[in-house]
């Protein structure tokens, strides 16, 4: 008997390809009808926000007094073509929307991106550390998560809104925001507060989210077995804690940019938020209030995109957590 | 315990690990498991030491403390004569080298979202071991020592069978060429044709390697198989500590009897003595007074229920923690 | 070799017989033959061992006699006469009244078998509610007979208790006094002691024979612990990927396997006393039930392998009750 261990009995090497856990959430998802065509509506979305000032076939902000609240497939008294109509300031309705999906898609986006920063950092520190760290976060987050959002959203945004310096903005900043957004400096300082004010009440649920998988992940044997390999907080954290704490996240994120289009969407028709002459679609919606009887097809047309966006959205995020599932893995 | 220390690799005398309770709004500390509670032995160069017990008689936090996983609440760990509890935390990443583990769970000690060769490369990688194509290298062969082929380098853990990732556990640990390692369970959650392989692994690396073992496990005829010396756990503390031979064929504490003779025997011809323990394991919160054993025990008298037995050496190399240790 | 099973049984009461069982599960990977083929002969008072290792197919077995497998499987061939009635043929209905009164069942975890919001007591006599129809005094009366019947002391006290008040070892002697409430005809144990300790299991195995003898039910005993059905059955059958490969009495199991796994599998065991200096090893792993090797499903693991191996070997009876799928033994008849 030998006593070597190539005595041992070897697999045979076995040839098929090898499938990281991503491939399988990606061959899952696509399994996914719903959130595949929710994919190619978005994009389609998000394709207009970005071709508009390429695409949009009027000036976003010139007025025509003479062709007021035209009707959808109109031509007005210079003979320009109105797909969708215009608006109550006869601006081309159809470029209202245009340019209103950058700016509210945008506006969901970055301030998502930003609040999911804040929420994902806060809560690993919380869920990791453990002891006073997860106290001092942890109530930070009970008391802003406790604010009721819609009236401080209001004040904050009011107050941002009328006094546009009130939050100093990097002027590098800001150029890129104006930049971004396709609007004047002026604007992107507004866009910019009611980004951060969203974010700034938004992060919480996925901070709590955050904390909790990291809670739960920590306690898997692989941490501790590369603790007992020597690695340190940082390296766990980076290369353990974060990779697997990450999939609930990423549905986390696609529901965040839904909340966050709707929260604005709801400010704007509320008359707060981002204002004219930059459009929204929330503040299209506002503006066509006041001509809901008269002209039904003013609110009902940018209200389309918010429910549409808004479920694709929702669906995708549903796809994405039914791949990620682990208990349906096979 | 005085010992030639040159023989011991690891010594551990009057080891401690109490886990508070914590309880009531204030979170305040209502009580205390004393999941160890004074434990002292010694493990010899290149021996593989068993360690034994039921289901919460501290067998896994006593390996766990003993690595640092766990805070020790007192006693002393001493690896090649350095107090592994007093380390700093470099002195301590450099001992992690020559200490590994070996966990229970397959499934869970692999984080499925790194490849097969990240995971056995970690260790170098923390410790800044080689260049990465070095480390490769070092990765093939030690995978090749563990029965992987080195084709699966770039699998994901989901892709292999229990008993492989088992042997990615210890490819793991190998790599870091250790001195000491302690198996955690290293087979209880395998099928019985895997299990042997997975022993006879390790067995066949502890001569290559010159390796010492730590392997805690609760199947007696698994340690049997692969300890020189074994000690039996009962309610955080050691109760036997003997050579193989001695413990199975003679043992002392009556809970080591009543333990041996409760496994179930795959010989429907055999038809042996069975103690068959009353009650259940107590509480490690409240022990009971006197000897831990003493409210199961069908030996114990009266002295047993007020004095705390001495862990001492009954015979040659034979300890027991019993007042009438052998008098069955 | 003459059987000599440990307690009399009446070969001319079958209470179960299991015909040709067939349990597939499709998944979104492809179709897991889980059971395929079992045939299984059980009479009344006998205690039959299924041992195998995990995804053998052994308590997905023991869930089809019951006809408990939930989607995406489903049993799709075979017939299971139980008493004389195929249960497979039963509506929902008429299955109630069988589960849990004619045929019960014991589960690996009884911590989790137990439902954690009601007091133990009402969990027994809901069943003899059920079951038995029994009301009020009587079936309190009854439960406390039946916890003092699995060696709980003080059963006026246990019944009015959580079942997180109770350890592994007395939850699982509660749900033994469940499963014999309605005293049923068959029982299957699917691994009762795995998660109990050794000395907690030798405890829960003593009360299993001690009420064996005393109300005669035939067990179905599921286990992948050798020792457990050495101690227990009186019968044995060895499952691997799906199918039974050997099928003996107890002692000709042990003295005299037949099949290369069966073989392989007692001789990779560690055994108490028996000190080998290398364990006996069967390579490689248990193959994908999606898509099982065709011909002998253990054959690319197995050291007597030969030609023969290649087609779908045959269940061979090598005596009364005594039979092994193998191309060896087909040689030397």
């Amino acid at each position: 008997m030998t006593t070597t261990s190539t005595a041992l009995p070897h697999d045979e090497a076995d040839q098929r390809p090898s499938e990281s856990q991503m491939a399988i959430v990606l061959r899952r998802f696509r399994k996914h009808k719903i959130a595949m065509i929710s994919i190619g509506v978005l994009a389609f979305f998000l394709l207009l926000a970005i071709l508009a000032p390429y695409i949009a076939p009027y000036p976003r902000d010139t007025p025509n007094l003479a062709g007021r609240t035209l009707p959808p497939f109109s031509v007005d008294r210079d003979g320009g073509f109105h797909l969708l109509g215009t608006d109550h300031l006869g601006r081309d309705y159809l470029t209202r929307l245009l340019y209103a999906s950058r700016t509210s898609l945008g506006t969901a986006i970055f301030a998502t991106v930003i609040a999911s920063s804040i929420g994902i950092v806060l809560g690993m520190l919380a869920g990791y550390f453990g002891g006073w760290v997860d106290i001092a976060i942890s109530r930070t987050l009970e008391v802003v998560a406790s604010f009721p959002t819609l009236p401080i959203l209001l004040i904050l945004s009011s107050v941002a809104v009328q006094n546009i310096n009130a939050i100093p903005i990097p002027g590098f900043l800001n150029a890129f925001m104006s930049w971004a957004f396709a609007v004047t400096e002026r604007e992107s300082r507004i866009i910019f507060m009611i980004i951060v004010v969203l974010a700034l009440l938004g992060w919480t649920g996925t901070c709590r989210l955050m904390r909790g998988m990291v809670l739960s992940v920590r306690e898997n044997v692989y941490i501790e077995s590369s603790r007992a390999l020597g690695a340190s907080n940082i390296r766990i954290m980076a290369r353990h804690v974060f990779p697997n704490a990450l999939p609930p996240m990423i549905v986390d994120f696609t529901l965040s940019v839904n909340g966050f289009l709707v929260a604005e969407s709801a400010i704007s028709v509320l008359g707060f938020g981002i204002q004219d002459p930059t459009p929204t679609w929330g503040n299209m919606v506002n503006f066509a209030q006041s001509f809901m009887f008269q002209h039904p097809w003013m609110p009902l047309i940018p209200t389309m995109p918010i429910l549409l966006c808004s479920m694709a959205v929702n669906y995708i995020g549903d796809g994405l957590r039914d791949a990620l599932d682990p208990h349906q893995r096979a | 315990m005085a010992v030639a220390n040159t023989e011991h690799l690891l010594e551990v005398n009057n080891l401690k690990k109490y886990f508070p309770i914590k309880g009531g709004i204030l979170r305040h500390t209502v009580g205390t498991v004393k999941a160890v509670d004074g434990v002292s032995f010694t493990v010899r160069r290149g021996e593989t030491l068993g360690l034994v017990g039921e289901s919460g008689c501290g067998k896994t936090t006593t390996g766990r403390t003993i690595l640092r996983l766990e805070q020790a609440t007192s006693g002393e760990v001493l690896f090649e004569d350095k107090d592994v509890l007093k380390a700093s935390s470099r002195q301590m990443k450099a001992l992690r080298r020559d200490m590994q583990i070996v966990f229970q769970d397959p499934y869970a000690s692999l984080d499925p979202r790194i490849t097969v060769g990240q995971s056995v490369a970690e260790g170098l990688v923390i410790h800044g071991i080689g260049t990465p194509k070095e480390r490769e290298e070092r990765v093939r062969e030690v995978l090749a020592k563990v029965g992987l082929h080195a084709s699966q380098i770039n699998r994901f853990p989901h892709e292999f069978s229990g008993g492989q990732r088992q042997r990615i556990g210890i490819a793991r640990a190998l790599i870091m060429e250790p001195k000491l390692i302690v198996c955690d369970e290293p087979v209880s959650a395998l099928d019985v044709s895997i299990q042997s392989q997975v022993l006879n692994l390790l067995r066949n690396l502890q001569r290559e390697f010159g390796l010492t073992y730590l392997f805690i496990a609760h199947n007696l005829s698994v340690v049997e198989h692969i300890s020189d010396r074994v000690g039996v756990m009962y309610l955080g503390k050691l109760v036997e500590l003997a050579s193989r031979e001695d413990l199975f064929r003679e043992p002392l504490h009556p809970y080591t009897k009543a333990l041996i003779s409760a496994i179930p025997n795959p010989d429907p011809t055999a038809r042996r003595e069975r103690i068959v323990l009353q009650g259940d394991v107590p509480s490690p919160i409240n022990p009971p007074a006197g000897c831990r054993f003493h409210p199961r025990c069908w030996i114990a008298r009266p002295i047993c229920s007020e004095q705390d037995p001495e862990f001492a050496e009954k015979r040659k190399g034979h300890w027991a923690a019993c007042h009438f240790a052998g008098e069955f | 070799m003459t059987t000599a099973p440990h307690r009399s049984t009446d070969p001319s009461q079958e209470i179960l017989r299991v015909t040709g069982l067939k349990t597939h599960f499709f998944t979104d990977e492809g179709v897991v033959q889980a059971v395929d083929g079992i045939d299984i002969v059980l009479h009344r008072g006998e205690t039959l061992g299924i041992v195998g290792e995990s995804g053998s197919g052994k308590s997905v077995t023991s869930l089809s006699i019951l006809r408990l497998v939930s989607r995406p499987g489903r049993v799709v061939a075979g017939t299971v006469f139980f008493d004389g009635v195929d249960l497979l043929t039963l509506n929902d209905e008429e299955m109630r009244t069988i589960r849990g009164n004619r045929i019960s069942m014991i589960f690996q975890q009884p911590t989790t078998a137990l439902n954690p919001v009601f007091r133990v007591g009402d969990q027994i006599i809901e069943t003899l509610e059920i079951h038995q129809g029994l009301k009020g005094e009587e079936a309190s009366g009854r439960c406390r007979e039946l916890l003092a019947m699995v060696g709980l002391p003080d059963p006026n006290r246990r019944m009015k208790q959580y079942p997180h008040e109770l350890s592994g070892g007395q939850c699982q002697r509660v749900m033994i006094a469940m499963a014999l409430a309605c005293n049923p005809e068959l029982l299957i144990a699917d691994e009762p002691t795995t998660a109990l300790d050794v000395t907690i299991q030798a405890q829960i195995l003593d009360l299993m024979r001690a009420l064996r003898e005393k109300i005669n039910t035939s067990i179905i005993l599921i286990t992948h612990d050798m020792g457990v059905v050495a101690e227990m059955a009186d019968s044995v059958a060895v499952m691997y990927a799906g199918q039974i490969v050997e099928y003996a009495d107890v002692r000709s199991l042990f003295t005299d396997p037949k099949h290369p796994y069966t073989q392989g599998l007692l001789n990779s065991m560690p055994m108490l006393g028996h000190v080998r200096d290398e364990l006996a090893v069967i390579p490689g792993t248990v193959p994908s039930l999606i898509n099982p090797p065709s011909g002998c499903r253990f054959a690319s693991r197995c050291s007597q392998r030969f030609e023969a191996c290649d087609r779908d070997p045959a269940m061979l009876e090598l005596a009364e009750g005594r039979r092994v799928r193998c191309w060896l033994y087909a040689e030397k008849r």
